[in-house]
């Protein structure tokens, strides 16, 4: 038990009254890190004395100059830099990495009195979905710790389930954030494409990632977005649009509200449990004066290949600047120039980065430039229009947010293509760029369900208003996993 | 579409420049191959007139004004090199006699 499974309400108030100060809260978080973490290993490294040193700088702050998030503890996924403190992408490339500025949203974290505890584990480069290749330490779910947490975003998912910290971030590319709150049960939100600021975000492809909260209720949630969103000059992706007040759409009334349930979302390799938990939640919502109706997205099945093709030439590209000259790994067995480029990538790579560089590459070649490539943004195209027609008569689409619970450490897939059938769910999302919620609603055999809440463009306000009414209508969300081996 | 030769992976590989032991061409081969054969997955679309999308978001360009804003000191930045000396990276000789 731990201070800091109050809610964020509470804990203010108890600020507020002097009652806790920032320091402690800060102290209850690293104490809960190691009692915990030996178990689910989701920290690649902790900065504690700067941040009880900053807690204490904290404590001095005036009452009314504390916002809602002020003096609580926050963990940030190691592919988004700090300044000072080693930022590694769970690579062997970016080991001994130590950025020279903050990314825009650390900058915002402290501005709003956030503290940073530490950086959390990830797929090397986020590219994965089990947490499994990160060269550092193998994420455990809380839940179950002979199981994976999920991925990219697995360290941030176990931190926040495990109680070690009330908030974390995390970056979605196809479903990085969606599918570890899953797996873990807490809530993740990957914002509309250009609502957060990438700039210092450690890039896998960049039409596609987007940096979100990760957090244990829908409140939560929506409180930390409205700190990361906004327009930033460094960011010539990000948007302009004004960002809403995301607390004032909690209201818990759907009534009225139009939800759409995408067929190819709950057809094949979609498990019975993920299948029955979200029209068990449909009901729910229904219950609570929502229509819903099925729709079609009739270009889901070609969004899988697009995204891998996509991503993968758009990794190859970013990833092209780990030269092991600039910064980062350098080979020690290279005698010139062009064997420092070969040996270092050839040295500090893990194999699923090596694929997908050599699969975009291979994309990206005169003789796929147009049947596979373009191809691929064609379809991208395809899919991105289904959702913009969904959207002309649905307020959000509702489907599963993974289609199985968390699998086993460790498990292989029969082949590569296999392997990354887990993302049909949450890629085409990040095709179409639009925002998706995971909100935990459900359990099979002790492990978390989440169910997928997708919205139009920069409309995060009605996927909060529709996963604040499910989460005041259910208590999964109140479920809080042990931290124990399963035998 | 076509298996993925050990050549062509060669090849992909010089381009990358990523040095492979023979273990990983043959592993490689064997991958894109497979993806490769995902490619024709998409080959059942029609995508006639269909324009690729390159972006997200369909912004326009993004201006700024042409000033010298703050930036990142020279010495600061270099911080991450391996070697460097007055400001410039260094890397061994690439030219001979």
């Amino acid at each position: 038990m731990t201070i800091l499974n109050k809610t964020t309400a509470e804990l203010q108030e108890l600020l507020h009254n002097k009652e806790v100060s920032v320091k402690e809260l800060t102290e209850a978080s690293y104490a809960r890190i190691e009692k915990t973490d030996d178990d689910v290993q989701a920290f690649i490294s902790l900065n504690k004395e700067v941040a009880l040193n900053r807690a204490e700088q904290l404590d001095q702050e005036p009452m009314e100059n504390r916002g809602p998030l002020f003096g609580l503890p926050i963990g940030i996924k190691d592919n988004i830099v700090t300044k000072g403190i080693t930022t590694t992408a769970a690579s062997r490339m970016l080991e001994d990495f130590v950025p020279v500025y903050d990314a825009t949203i650390v900058e915002k974290l402290n501005a709003a009195g956030m503290v940073s505890v530490g950086k959390l584990n990830l797929d090397e480069f986020a590219m994965g979905s089990t947490t499994e290749t990160s060269v550092f330490k193998t994420t455990k779910n809380p839940w179950d710790l002979n199981r994976v947490p999920g991925g990219s975003s697995g360290g941030s998912a176990a931190a926040v389930a495990a109680g070690q910290v009330p908030f974390a971030l995390g970056s979605d590319t196809g479903g990085s954030i969606r599918q570890p709150a899953a797996f873990c049960g807490i809530v993740g939100l990957k914002p509309t494409y250009g609502r957060v600021s990438r700039s210092g975000l450690i890039a896998l492809a960049p039409s596609f990632d987007q940096i979100g909260p990760m957090t244990r209720t829908v409140e939560d949630n929506a409180l930390l977005l409205q700190i990361l969103a906004g327009l930033d000059a460094k960011d010539s992706s990000s948007s302009p649009i004004e960002v809403p007040n995301y607390k004032a759409a909690l209201t818990g009334d759907i009534k009225g509200l139009k939800i759409g349930v995408p067929t190819e979302y709950l057809g094949e390799g979609v498990s019975e449990e993920a299948k029955t938990a979200t029209l068990e939640a449909l009901k729910v919502l229904e219950s609570l004066g929502a229509i819903v109706e099925e729709v079609s997205l009739p270009h889901s099945e070609y969004a899988l290949p697009a995204y891998y093709f996509i991503t993968s030439a758009e990794a190859s590209s970013v990833l092209a600047r780990y030269d092991g000259v600039h910064y980062g790994y350098r080979s020690e067995n290279a005698k010139n120039l062009d064997e420092i480029y070969r040996k270092s990538r050839a040295e500090a790579f893990g194999p699923d980065v090596k694929r997908r560089i050599l699969l975009g590459t291979y994309t990206l070649g005169a003789g796929h430039y147009d049947d596979v490539y373009k191809k691929s943004q064609r379809a991208r195209m395809l899919v991105a229009q289904d959702f913009q027609n969904a959207f002309k008569k649905y307020d959000v689409l509702i489907s599963p947010a993974a289609p199985t619970t968390a699998m086993a450490l460790g498990a292989e897939e029969a082949d590569i293509v296999t392997k990354y059938m887990s993302d049909i769910l949450t890629t085409p999302i990040n095709l179409a760029g639009v925002p998706a919620i995971s909100v935990p609603c459900g359990f099979a055999e002790g492990l978390p369900l989440g169910l997928q809440i997708i919205g139009n463009h920069f409309d995060e306000a009605t996927i909060y208003k529709v996963a604040h009414a499910f989460e005041q209508a259910t208590d999964f969300h109140k479920r809080t996993p042990e931290v124990k081996e399963e035998n | 579409m076509s298996k993925v030769t050990k050549e062509e992976l060669l090849s992909v590989a010089e381009l990358a420049m990523l040095e492979l032991t023979d273990e990983e061409v043959e592993m490689y081969a064997q991958d894109l191959s497979a993806f490769m054969a995902y490619a024709d997955k998409l080959n059942e679309l029609n995508t006639d007139g269909v324009e690729p999308m390159t972006h997200a978001l369909q912004q326009v360009n993004v201006m700024r004004e042409d000033v010298v804003a703050d930036v990142l000191d020279r010495e600061e930045m270099l911080k991450g090199a391996k070697e460097h000396q007055d400001g410039e990276i260094k890397v061994p000789t690439i030219l001979s006699e």
